[in-house]
C-alpha cells in the first residue's frame, strides 16, 4: 500500500518536476529529503527526526523544500527511495537508520552532486557524511537510576539488532547499574526490529514475567511502556523521544534525541556551498542527547545523584566508559582511569564483564 | 542460562493471551470452511477489525464498542467476498487473496491518524481471592475478557456443529452443496452467513491484537497472524477442539521463543520461529498420506463453486 501510494506520488512529482524544470521556478530552493525507518507517529526515533525536519522548515521557510518517506525497510528497497529523492532534485538527503548504510553509499556513488547524511553508521564518502549521538551517555544515566530503583535486581533490556550502537547502550547501562548495585542482573531480548509494537510488547511482558522491574528499550515504539504500565510496579525510560505521556510512572526519565541544530547547520552548509564530508558524534554536552525530566517516582537522593552524573557527563569531566572495565570473557579492556577511544566504541561488538547473556551472531 | 527464571504458570497464562487473536480468527475460518468456502482473506479481515476496533474504542472511550465495531467491520469486509464468490461465482482463492491485500491497504488508510495513540484499557478479570490462587489463579482467572470470549466461542462452535440441526445443515452444505440444495436448503444463504461469521471472528481477533495484546495501532500489525489462522484450521483437520490445541501451540512457540532468549539460552531463535510451520507441513503430509482419511476430514465441497442450475 505505502509503496504503491509512493509510486503514484513519485509519478506526480516526476510530472511536476518536468514542468518546473521547464519553467525553472524552483531553482533557488534547497531540497532536503529524509528517509525514515518507522512512521512519523511512532512517538520515538522517527518522530524526533521529523521534529528536526520541521525545525528546518521553520528556520528556512520558503528557501527550503523538504520531502520524506516513512517506514522504509532497511536494505535494498531503501535504495529505490533514495534514488527517487535524488531524481526529484534533492540537494541533501538524510538517511536516518543504521540499515541504510550500504544503500546510502551505493546511491551516493550514482549521484555525486547530491549530499548524503547517514545516521549511526560508519561508512563515509566524498558526498556522504555520518552523524550520530552519544546515546550511551544517556544510557549511563538510565543504568544509574535502574540500579538504584530495581528491587528484584533484574533489569530487562529490549534490544533491536546486535549492532555497535545498541551494544554500547547495553554496556553503558550495565556498568552504571552495577556501580550502584553489585547484585544487578541484565536480561536481554533481541526483537530484530526497530519498530514492531507487537513484538516489543511481547518482549516487555516476558521480561516482566521473568522478574524484571525495570525495562530499558532500544526499540522505537511506546508499546513496552504500555506493557509496563499494565503490569504495575515496573519502571521504564522513554527511548529517542520523551514519551512523557507514560510519566510519571512507568516512564521515569528518557533519552531525547535532538537533531534539529545539526539538520539546520547541514542544510545551511549546503545553501552556502560549504558542505563537506564530516563525521559528527555529539553527546549530552553538545545538546544532541537530552535527558527527559526525572519524575517524582524516583526518590530525591537517586534523582540528585543521577543529575550529578549527568552534569559530569555534560561538562566532560567524566567519560561513560572509564576503566577499570573488563570484557565479558574476563580479558582486560580499560585500565583504571583509562577511557574508551571512539574507534573501539564505534565498532563495539562485545559485552562487558558481568553481563550473563550470549551475544547472537 | 537460567531456565528456572521461566515460570511455567506465567508461560501458560501469557501464551493464552498471545494465542487469542489467532484462536478467534481460526475458529471463524473453521466455520467458513465447514460450509464449503475457502476464504484466504483472514489476514485482511483481521487487520480491518484491528483498526475499526481501535478507532471506535479511541473515539468512544469504550473498549466494548471497539470490539463490537471490530466484529462489524470484519463482517462488512467479508460481505464483499461473500457477494463476489456466492452471487458472482468468482474464484474463491483469488478473491480471498484480493481481500487480504485490500484489507491491508484499507486499514493503513483508515489508521493514518491513529498511529501512536493510547487506547482505553480493556477490562481485566480480577476476582479477589480467586485470582490469587497459586497456579490456577493466573492461568484461569486473571485474563481480559477476550480470552474467555474466545474459549466460549470455540465451545459454542463445537456444540453448534455437533449437536444442532443448523450445524448439521451447515456441514451438509459444505460436504455436498448439490445434495443440500436438492433437499431444499438455501446453500448460498448458509454460506453467506458463515462467511460473515468468519469475518466477525477475524475482526474480533484483530481487535484483540490492537486493543489488548499490544495495545496500539500500527500499519500491518497483524504480521501474518491471518495466515497462521488458516494453517491452524488445516492443522486441526477441521475439528473445533483441535483448533484450541493448534492456536495454543502456535501462540506458545512465539512466547517460549522470547522466554528462552531472556533466560539466556543460545539456540538461534529462527528455529523456534519456524517450528509451527514445520509442524503444520508434517501434519499436512501425514494427513494426505492416507487418502481415505484425509477425504473424511476436509469438507468435500471446499472451495467448489455452487450454482443452482437444476
Amino acid at each position: 500500500m505505502g509503496g504503491n501510494l509512493m509510486k503514484f506520488r513519485s509519478i506526480l512529482a516526476g510530472a511536476a518536476l518536468a514542468l518546473t524544470a521547464a519553467s525553472g521556478s524552483l531553482a533557488d530552493k534547497t531540497k532536503v529529503g529524509f528517509v525514515y525507518v518507522g512512521p512519523v507517529g511512532d512517538g520515538g526515533w522517527t518522530y524526533e527526526h521529523d521534529q528536526a525536519r520541521k525545525a528546518v522548515v521553520a528556520k528556512f521557510g520558503d528557501k527550503v523544500e523538504t520531502m520524506y518517506v516513512e517506514s522504509v525497510p532497511e536494505g535494498p528497497d531503501s535504495e529505490r527511495v533514495m534514488t527517487d529523492m535524488a531524481l526529484k532534485g534533492a540537494d541533501l538527503i538524510f538517511t536516518t537508520s543504521f540499515g541504510y548504510m550500504d544503500p546510502t553509499i551505493n546511491v551516493a556513488a550514482k549521484f555525486p552532486n547530491v549530499k548524503f547524511e547517514h545516521a549511526t553508521g560508519y561508512k563515509m564518502a566524498d558526498n556522504v557524511s555520518i552523524y550520530s549521538a552519544r546515546f550511551y551517555e544517556g544510557r549511563a544515566v538510565q543504568g544509574h537510576i535502574a540500579g538504584h530503583m530495581t528491587k528484584s535486581n533484574i533489569v530487562g533490556y529490549i534490544g533491536s539488532f546486535p549492532i555497535p550502537e545498541v551494544i554500547r547502550g547495553i554496556n553503558a547501562a550495565y556498568i552504571h547499574a552495577k556501580d550502584v548495585n553489585p547484585d544487578v542482573q541484565f536480561k536481554i531480548i533481541w526483537a530484530y526490529t526497530w519498530f514492531d509494537p507487537t513484538k516489543e510488547a511481547d518482549a516487555a511482558k516476558v521480561l516482566i514475567e521473568q522478574g524484571a522491574d525495570v525495562v530499558l528499550q532500544h526499540t522505537d515504539s511506546t508499546a513496552p511502556q504500555a506493557a509496563a504500565q499494565a503490569a504495575g510496579n515496573v519502571i521504564t525510560f522513554g527511548q529517542a523521544s520523551d514519551m512523557s505521556e507514560y510519566g510519571p510512572k512507568p516512564r521515569v526519565s528518557s533519552i531525547i534525541d535532538n537533531w534539529a541544530p545539526y539538520y539546520i547547520a547541514r542544510t545551511q552548509a549546503v545553501m552556502d556551498g560549504t558542505w563537506s564530508s564530516t563525521s559528527t558524534w555529539d553527546g549530552i554536552g553538545a545538546g544532541m542527547v537530552g535527558i527527559g525530566e526525572i519524575t517524582s517516582a524516583v526518590p530525591a537522593d537517586v534523582k540528585a545523584s543521577a543529575e550529578a552524573l549527568l552534569a559530569r557527563l555534560r561538562d566532560g569531566s567524566y567519560h561513560a566508559f572509564t576503566g577499570p572495565v573488563n570484557k565479558q570473557d574476563g580479558s582486560a579492556w580499560l585500565a583504571r582511569g583509562e577511557t574508551a577511544d571512539d574507534g573501539t566504541l564505534l565498532g563495539m561488538g562485545f559485552y562487558v564483564q558481568g553481563i550473563d547473556s550470549e551475544m547472537p551472531n | 542460562m537460567d531456565l528456572s527464571a521461566i515460570s511455567p504458570t506465567l508461560l501458560v497464562a501469557s501464551l493464552m493471551v498471545a494465542s487469542t487473536p489467532i484462536l478467534l480468527a481460526s475458529i471463524g475460518e473453521l466455520v467458513v470452511e465447514k460450509s464449503g468456502v475457502l476464504n484466504l482473506g483472514v489476514e485482511g479481515m483481521m487487520i480491518v477489525g484491528a483498526i475499526c476496533g481501535f478507532a471506535a474504542a479511541v473515539l468512544t472511550g469504550s473498549p466494548m464498542i471497539g470490539f463490537l465495531c471490530a466484529a462489524l467491520g470484519g463482517a462488512a469486509i467479508s460481505l464483499i467476498f461473500a457477494v463476489l464468490t456466492q452471487y458472482f461465482l468468482s474464484n474463491q482463492v483469488a478473491t480471498g487473496l484480493a481481500l487480504t491485500l485490500f484489507g491491508l491497504g484499507l486499514s493503513a488508510l483508515l489508521g493514518q491518524s491513529y498511529v501512536g495513540i493510547k487506547p482505553p484499557t480493556t477490562y481485566k478479570l480480577d476476582l479477589p481471592l480467586i485470582s490469587d490462587i497459586p497456579i490456577l489463579g493466573p492461568i484461569l482467572f486473571s485474563h481480559d475478557f477476550t480470552v474467555y470470549a474466545a474459549l466460549s466461542l470455540v465451545a459454542g462452535v463445537w456444540w453448534f456443529l455437533k449437536y444442532t440441526r443448523s450445524g448439521l445443515i451447515l456441514r451438509a452444505v459444505g460436504e455436498s452443496h448439490d445434495a443440500a440444495h436438492a433437499l431444499g436448503y438455501k446453500v448460498v444463504r448458509v454460506r453467506v452467513m458463515s462467511i460473515m461469521f468468519g469475518g466477525a471472528c477475524a475482526g474480533l481477533g484483530g481487535a484483540a491484537l490492537s486493543l489488548v495484546r499490544v495495545p496500539q495501532w500500527t500499519e500491518g500489525m497483524t504480521a501474518g497472524s491471518g495466515w497462521i489462522a488458516l494453517a491452524i484450521v488445516v492443522f486441526a483437520s477441521w475439528k473445533p477442539e483441535r483448533i484450541l490445541l493448534g492456536a495454543y501451540l502456535f501462540g506458545g512457540v512465539a512466547v517460549l521463543q522470547l522466554n528462552l532468549q531472556a533466560a539466556g539460552v543460545s539456540i538461534p531463535v529462527e528455529y523456534l520461529s519456524m517450528s509451527p510451520y514445520l509442524i503444520t507441513i508434517i501434519v499436512l503430509v501425514a494427513m494426505s498420506a492416507n487418502r481415505a482419511k484425509s477425504a473424511l476430514n476436509a469438507p468435500a465441497a471446499l472451495s467448489r463453486v455452487f450454482h443452482a442450475s437444476r
